[in-house]
């Protein structure tokens, strides 16, 4: 018990160090990385909190597929850092203020009248299989929300597509039709270079 | 079967537009360069055929996919009157698409899914399905304000549309959480039952209410939330500020429906004050600001934040003769948006938008049956007897004095009474100013200008004979509350 209780408060800890870190890295190739830190440590929790499944696809998610995109884009872009942080200072006092009142309205909230009606968990069953769980769950009583979301992954496939596709006129491009259909005789032509006999 | 596929037909008319906008989408990519009309031509009929479907569904209730989904009269009468929008929207399309080099496919796939996330929004009975079927919705609508991407005004409006949205969606999500927080369960009959013993004076509900009506009222463009609506209309393709101005407004009219009737109306009292306090600041802002306008669209984007104000006096209400007129303000707006950016899409033509309000003057010699529509719209939208503008307002205020609030009619109706001049201004110079020696021809579109005769002299029509539309909204709202 005190183990986990040690590892929470370690992995929050270092969670928290680098969200922090993810913001004021000066190199956003770091702040990447940092972030990939962070979500390992979320998974980590997600873990202790006996969400296995739910730990290990935001590692293999997030930290595999959208962390690496992510820092191809960072390292394609030619990103002025010194430019995007001109007001940072400025801005930060109302950026403070206004994070302060938010968290003091939402503290007021909850420690005047706690959520009371949410039963804690209860102890986990021995031979419990979340990945299964989870999985029956999604497809039988939410499919419907399920589907929809997959009906917004397309959209958003739709969308990007029709707005960056742009086809050029006068572009060199592969004609793969043309080249597989070609043979040998259309490519080479056998000419006869020996000078005729005078 | 299995339980939770219980009455899976009740999700009929969805599952056809989802297919058949993906039939669109492929459809369009192999037939698309020999047949340029395939994409709309299949649109409508999937409108008419979605339209044959709810028919069928009329008069059924109940709930399906574990109660995600929820059939009743609204969701019938709300669904219908999307697909007649959508329907009007693709019918004004063409022309202005094809002038400005944007006649693809792509939109009309767009305004099915956009119609789709309406359904899924207007069908909703559990948080999930409703703030899914709102995301659909944005992100579809945000795609349609940046199509033309060649064009800086759209991109700008698509961006700052797409930061906007994105914030009101955490602010909705946000009160969302709170109330699941407070109650315990994402179905809103459930949510409505435990709120029974809620004070109304818990902080967590108030918070909950508050963010929930704020994401509402930014959805719907009600002032203080409207900061987006007049860049966005004025930036966008005409014909995507048609659509902006149109099914997407019973999606947010949904909203209030589902959220705070449905599950809510247990809470009156708490949520009617800030709608009180959204109402009063859109009447002033939209009617005030519409006036200093030179842009019809930007004018109509006020006088949408004008609008909204007017149906919310329903909502404030808090009877169903409330609701039931609130939804009738609701469709009679729409039909007054679609035609009076259907006539600024008409009076376009390629290289040339008709978006000022001089672009009107003197059309009454330029095309005097054009201009007598326009007198209709603006007519209607001022609310003059006998248009269907009219009496849309009188039923909101009869509801509104019924419930009690005398002083709120009367201030609606001093600003109803300002409002009406910049309508007046539009008529006033089509008619007695000279066209301007640059406005050049009129370019001849049969389809969309026989659309907008329909269109507009429906709000004659309704404004003589509204008895029909009043007692379908009615019908409407039996079960809501």
């Amino acid at each position: 018990m005190i183990i986990t209780t040690i590892l929470f408060y370690l992995f929050s800890a270092i969670l928290l160090g680098s969200a922090t870190a993810v913001i004021t890295a000066r190199n956003p190739v770091y702040a990447s990385l940092f972030l990939v830190l962070a979500f390992f440590n979320a998974a980590a929790l997600f873990i202790l909190l006996g969400a296995e499944f739910l730990g290990l696809i935001l590692i293999l998610v997030y930290v595999g597929a959208v962390m690496v995109l992510f820092l191809f884009v960072v390292m394609m872009l030619d990103i002025n850092l010194t430019r995007l942080k001109e007001g940072f200072l400025s801005y930060l006092p109302l950026g403070l203020a206004i994070a302060i009142l938010g968290v003091l309205e939402l503290a007021v909230v909850f420690w005047t009248s706690p959520l009371g009606h949410i039963p804690a968990p209860g102890p986990i069953p021995a031979n419990a299989d979340n990945t299964r769980a989870l999985g029956v769950l999604l497809y039988t009583h939410y499919l419907y929300p399920f589907e929809i979301a997959a009906v917004i992954l397309l959209v958003a496939i739709i969308a990007a597509i029709a707005l960056t596709l742009r086809r050029r006129q006068g572009t060199k491009t592969q004609s793969i039709d043309a080249q597989m259909a070609v043979r040998a005789k259309d490519r080479i032509s056998l000419v006869n270079l020996r000078r005729p006999e005078q | 079967m299995n339980a939770f596929l219980l009455h899976w037909t009740f999700a009929i008319p969805e599952i056809w537009v989802l297919i058949m906008a993906c039939v669109v989408l492929l459809a369009d990519l192999y037939l698309g360069e020999r047949l340029r009309d395939v994409a709309p031509v299949l649109t409508v009929l999937t409108l008419l055929g979605a339209a044959v479907l709810t028919f069928f569904e009329l008069g059924q209730s109940g709930t399906t996919f574990a109660g995600l989904l929820v059939l009743d009269p609204f969701t019938n009468v709300a669904e219908l009157f999307s697909y007649l929008a959508v329907l009007m929207v693709v019918l004004y399309s063409r022309r202005y698409l094809m002038d400005r080099g944007i006649y693809r496919g792509e939109i009309y796939v767009l305004l099915l899914f956009a119609l789709l996330g309406v359904m899924v929004m207007v069908s909703g009975a559990n948080l999930l399905s409703i703030y899914l079927g709102l995301e659909l919705l944005a992100l579809s609508q945000y795609a349609l304000v940046a199509f033309n991407r060649d064009s800086l005004v759209a991109t700008e409006a698509g961006l700052k549309y797409f930061v906007l949205g994105a914030l009101a969606s955490g602010l909705l999500l946000y009160g969302m959480s709170l109330l699941y927080g407070l109650t315990g369960t994402l179905e809103v009959r459930h949510i409505a039952a435990a709120l029974v013993n809620v004070t109304s004076s818990n902080l967590i509900l108030v918070f909950a209410l508050v963010f929930i009506v704020a994401g509402i009222a930014f959805k719907l463009g009600a002032a203080p939330f409207h900061m987006w609506l007049p860049d966005v209309y004025q930036g966008a393709p005409t014909v995507v500020t048609t659509f902006l101005a149109s099914a997407p407004k019973i999606g947010a009219f949904a909203l209030i429906i589902r959220l705070l009737v449905d599950g809510g109306y247990g809470m009156l009292e708490s949520w009617q004050q800030i709608f009180i306090a959204l109402t009063l600041v859109s009447l002033v802002v939209g009617n005030l600001i519409a006036i200093a306008q030179q842009n019809l669209k930007r004018m109509l984007a006020y006088s949408t934040v004008g609008h909204v104000g007017f149906l919310s006096l329903g909502i404030v209400a808090g009877t169903e003769a409330g609701f039931a007129s609130a939804f009738f303000y609701t469709i009679v707006y729409v039909l007054m948006s679609l035609a009076g950016f259907g006539m600024i899409l008409l009076l376009t033509r390629a290289g040339f938008e008709a978006d000022r309000i001089d672009d009107f003057k003197g059309l009454s010699q330029r095309k005097p049956w054009y201009a007598f529509l326009m007198l209709i719209i603006m007519f209607s939208m001022a609310g003059v007897p006998p248009t269907v503008g009219f009496y849309a307002k009188l039923a909101v205020f009869q509801a509104v004095i019924a419930a009690g609030y005398v002083w709120l009619a009367v201030i609606g109706v001093l600003l109803a009474v300002i409002g009406a001049f910049y309508y007046l201004r539009v008529v006033k110079v089509m008619y007695f100013d000279a066209p301007e020696p640059e406005s050049g021809p009129i370019v001849r579109d049969d389809l969309a200008s026989a659309t907008l005769s329909i269109n507009s002299l429906a709000l004659l029509v309704l404004g003589i004979v509204p008895g029909p539309l009043m007692a379908f909204c009615f019908y409407a709202m039996q079960g809501v509350i």
